[in-house]
């Protein structure tokens, strides 16, 4: 495992935080909590081969949260100098002042044992950043052209985004953590344009962003050489593919797309935040309300989803949360039924959880920490069949790979996602890409109808970089683990003629 | 001068490649967050990035950091440096900005906000929570204000700089037990125009048309959306309007036989779509400021380079796509830079009040929320129907409809939009956290696609 890095070990964080929790409980805090963080994010966007972007960010920061009398009070800055962190504790205590007119419940928190002087870095070999950016380049570009080379492939656009995480909390309890987290998103897609008739067409690799480093592309974890050679046939089938029927349709549907069904209509609605309002005005709420727990019927018997924020490799993956929590795995739905939410340390306290899960987090030194999704995975059946088997049992039916639109409304009951190929599959065989497809659903409905989860063989780690939540916005990486999956009778869409053509 | 602009000199000084841009931001925010009629969270932030891009031959190296000591901003030269001569030629390439004369005032502090924004807000605010409170009804919402200064300064010589403020405030109103549920959103420059006893009154008003609420199916209706929707569907067009696209075949705005959709009519209404940095409510940076290229859209080799008033398009007409100076270059065609905001206007004197007292039977929406691409041949975008849609008969709201997702592309609704209503300024609810400067009138669609019903409420 990597250690460390030492630029950041560098900085003055004991002595900042020292000067920061020492003025907050001065000013009679009841609880301060003070980060340093440094996030670098390289980026880097090819078209057709050619360097059209790079960049190379790094926000680097302090933030100072208090509860003072009972309120939250916040505040970040740049200047890192034990004056500037002992000023922020006071601008903190000043914002709790204004909080504390305007709120009506005194903030308190659950218990977490402390955990001084803990450390933890991800599951990577590779820092991208120790990677020239020529050599980074080189690979897109190789990859790129290979897909330029191809019969039908008019344009390239990669893309690769790679992050460089570094957080040091302590608080007045006494915890103090030092972590370092990787992550890597490549992308490419292949696109087909039929100049005369005005159209095109396109396709995007489906492995998607993984809690990895630069190894990701060279081969571990998912083959890139592969799928790239696979890609303009593919797409050429795509092209001259039909346009889906309107119905009715079982689905298979692949790892590589259901994660993000997952994310948005199991993730988000099992955020406890959402469950009680927090997010009513923005994000939204959520159909799962707390006083379903324990009896709301989520989907079918096979269905089982679990919170973790330990799995290897997954992008929400961490040794403790924003709040000092060390992190775990924990059960949202067992057997169908809503069985859990995830926390942070005010709301595990406020509805009587005992203590947090650990789903508190920010995504740099400027922001709050929000209740953020754990890699929330649904579980394989050990003995579950093969994607083959699975296919097997359709008569009538679709196999999705890979995601690409989505969308789901501010309670998580309606949504509607595409993808990026389609198979009809006619008497448990594939009979040929289909094109213009979307499955829409209601939430309980959709898992409700969720016949057979495949086999460990078919369980696949996707996940996304952009989860956006809260005001002001904040982004958090997060993974979603799932077996291929077999449901029946879902609303298909044709989306050419839901625009009118 | 403050550090910043040193820091912009110092950096400049340091740099030992062939050209250099460096733009260094100040920025400041202070926002307060409600729930339940009661302040949630709250916070000031004070950042600041510096970008240096190197340029070495045709091959660019853009290094940000969040710069605080002199050791540091020679650290970030370096580095890009090093990344600008380890580079492949950038397919962006265009030469820097020579510099030309401006009334910029470089050398003043950086223009800063912070929480006092709120001393008259916050106290209307907390009577607002006891009010709703009283009435049975819920307060959610989010207030901010963010204050950048801009510096980009320019191996060639070039320096400008620009303060930018950004208010927002979402309000959303709810019946205490949580099935009725509206929106309001206001832009503002600093907080002084901001009329929170107004926007309340038009929340009890929607909250009070929702005490009858009627289901309907999915279908094709007549609706009127307000000019927030209009907004929200218009930013993504705009977003996608690159002309390199286009130009390639690979966007909506391209057209058969290799051609784009520029001098295609859209609209036969006299709608003109257009984005003004001098526009006195919505002015934006009349330079341009970029810290990565943008996909066809926006390019670090043009940063500082004036950005003039620009028609989208003109009067029903395709006018004009986002062009960089490089693409511009390559296709014998003047530049088009993307401009930070963003207005349409169809000659229309209707009020939004007037349209729904003009329809005999339709849909009034409040705002579409989730809105994602579906289709980019066409543009179709899917999302949802949020926060308040009303059945309109004989001129008169009669309650609340259930909430649709649609499947609709914004050109495509250009073409079937049949009335107009009067332009004014706006807040988008779905792009705001993004894209807040925008003036829009409301319209009427005869058949808006509301494809499935969504029992969120």
């Amino acid at each position: 495992m990597p250690d460390l890095d030492p630029s950041f070990l560098a900085l003055p964080m004991r002595e900042l935080a020292d000067a920061a929790l020492g003025r907050a409980r001065e000013l009679g805090v009841t609880h301060a909590d003070f980060r340093l963080e440094r996030i670098r994010v390289g980026w880097l966007q090819l078209r057709d081969g050619k360097l059209d972007s790079t960049s190379d960010s790094e926000d680097l920061g302090l933030a100072v949260r208090v509860i003072h009398e009972g309120a939250w009070g916040f505040a970040a800055d740049i200047a890192r100098t034990p004056e500037a962190a002992r000023r922020l504790a006071e601008q903190a205590v000043a914002t709790a002042k204004i909080s504390r007119v305007l709120s009506d419940d005194p903030v308190t928190l659950a218990p977490e044992p402390t955990y001084p002087d803990a450390t933890w870095v991800s599951s990577y070999e590779i820092d991208p950043f120790e990677v020239p950016e020529s050599e980074r380049v080189a690979r897109l570009s190789e990859l790129s052209e290979r897909l330029l080379a191809a019969d039908g492939v008019d344009h390239v656009d990669a893309s690769l985004m790679h992050v460089l995480e570094n957080k040091f909390y302590a608080d007045t309890a006494g915890t103090s953590t030092t972590q370092q987290r990787v992550r890597i998103n490549p992308n490419f897609t292949a696109v087909h344009v039929d100049r005369g008739e005005g159209k095109f067409y396109s396709m995007r690799t489906i492995g998607g962003p993984a809690g990895r480093g630069w190894e990701y592309l060279r081969g571990t974890g998912w083959d890139f050489d592969a799928e790239i050679a696979e890609l303009p046939e593919l797409l050429a089938e795509h092209v001259k593919s039909p346009s889906v029927t309107a119905g009715s349709y079982d689905l298979v549907i692949h790892p590589t797309n259901l994660w993000l069904t997952i994310h948005e209509s199991i993730g988000h609605a099992t955020e406890l935040d959402r469950a009680l309002g927090y997010e009513a005005a923005y994000a939204g709420t959520s159909f799962a309300t707390f006083d379903k727990l324990n009896t709301l019927k989520y989907g079918s018997g096979v269905m089982n989803v679990t919170g973790d924020r330990t799995v290897e490799h997954g992008l929400a993956t961490i040794g403790y949360d924003d709040e000092g929590v060390q992190t775990k795995a924990f059960d949202i739905v067992r057997a169908g039924t809503l069985v859990g939410y995830q926390l942070n340390r005010h709301m595990a306290q406020a509805k009587g959880f005992g203590r947090s899960n650990g789903c508190a987090f920010a995504d740099s030194s400027g922001h709050i920490p929000l209740q953020r999704m754990a890699n929330v995975s649904l579980q394989p059946d050990p003995s579950g069949p093969s994607v083959d088997e699975l296919i097997s049992g359709v008569q009538r039916g679709i196999y999705i790979l890979g995601d690409r639109s989505w969308s789901i409304d501010m309670q998580r009951y309606n949504f509607q996602f595409t993808g990026q190929r389609f198979y009809r599959i006619e008497n448990g065989r594939l009979a040929g890409q289909l094109r213009d497809v979307a499955y829409q659903a209601t939430t309980t409905d959709f898992w409700g109808s969720l016949e057979a989860v495949g086999g460990p063989a078919t369980y696949h780690l996707g996940g996304a970089m952009n989860c956006g939540k809260g005001q002001p916005g904040q982004v958090a990486a997060v993974s979603h683990g799932c077996p291929a999956t077999l449901f029946r009778g879902v609303n298909v869409l044709n989306t050419v003629a839901e625009g009118g053509r | 001068m403050a550090q910043v602009q040193e820091f912009v000199e110092q950096a400049l000084q340091l740099s030992t490649v062939d050209g250099c841009v460096v733009v260094a931001e100040e920025h400041t925010e202070t926002n307060l967050r409600w729930a339940n009629n009661s302040l949630t969270t709250n916070g000031q932030m004070t950042s600041r990035a510096v970008t240096v891009v190197s340029v070495a031959g045709e091959s660019a190296g853009v290094v940000t950091r969040s710069v605080s000591t002199p050791d540091e901003l020679a650290t970030l030269v370096k580095a890009s440096e090093a990344a600008a001569r380890d580079a492949t030629p950038a397919d962006d390439f265009a030469p820097l900005v020579e510099p030309y004369d401006t009334d910029d005032d470089w050398d003043a502090d950086p223009a800063t906000t912070s929480v006092d924004v709120f001393a008259r807000f916050a106290p209307e605010l907390g009577t607002a929570f006891k009010q709703a409170g009283k009435n049975g009804r819920l307060l959610f919402g989010f207030a901010e204000h963010q204050m950048s200064s801009t510096f980009v300064g320019s191996s060639t010589g070039l320096r400008r700089r620009f303060d930018q403020p950004n208010g927002r405030v979402e309000l959303n109103g709810k019946s205490d037990d949580y099935t009725r549920s509206v929106w309001a959103g206001i832009h503002t420059r600093d907080f002084s125009d901001v009329a929170l006893d107004a926007a309340i009154e038009q929340l009890n008003t929607r909250l009070d048309w929702a005490a009858t609420s009627v289901e309907l199916p999915a279908g094709r209706y007549e609706t009127i959306l307000p000019p927030g929707a209009v907004a929200d569907l218009m930013i993504y067009a705009y977003w996608t309007a690159s002309a390199r696209d286009a130009e390639e075949g690979r966007n909506v705005f391209a057209g058969p036989n290799g051609t784009t959709r520029i001098g295609e009519r859209l609209s036969t209404l006299p709608l003109t779509l257009r984005s003004d940095p001098a526009d006195p409510r919505l002015a934006c940076a009349p330079f341009e400021i970029v810290t990565a290229s943008e996909g066809g859209l926006q390019s670090v080799f043009d940063n500082g380079a004036p950005v003039t008033a620009t028609s989208w398009i003109d009067n029903g007409r395709l006018a004009n796509l986002a062009r960089t100076r490089s693409w511009a270059t390559r296709t014998n065609a003047e530049p088009r830079l993307f401009i930070g905001n963003l207005m349409l206007d169809g000659k229309g004197s209707a009020s939004l009040d007037d349209m729904v007292a003009s329809t005999e039977r339709g849909l009034l929406l409040t705002c579409l929320w989730y809105i994602r691409e579906v289709d980019p041949q066409t543009l179709l975008l899917t999302g949802l129907t949020r926060d308040g849609v009303f059945l309109v008969e004989d001129g008169t709201v009669r309650g609340a409809v259930n909430n649709f997702r649609f499947n609709e592309s914004p050109i495509d609704l250009l073409g079937r939009i049949t009335e107009v209503g009067r332009t004014e300024y706006t807040l988008p609810r779905e792009w705001n956290d993004y894209f807040t400067r925008t003036a829009m009138p409301p319209v009427r669609v005869p058949d808006f696609n509301m494809s499935t019903v969504s029992q969120a409420s």
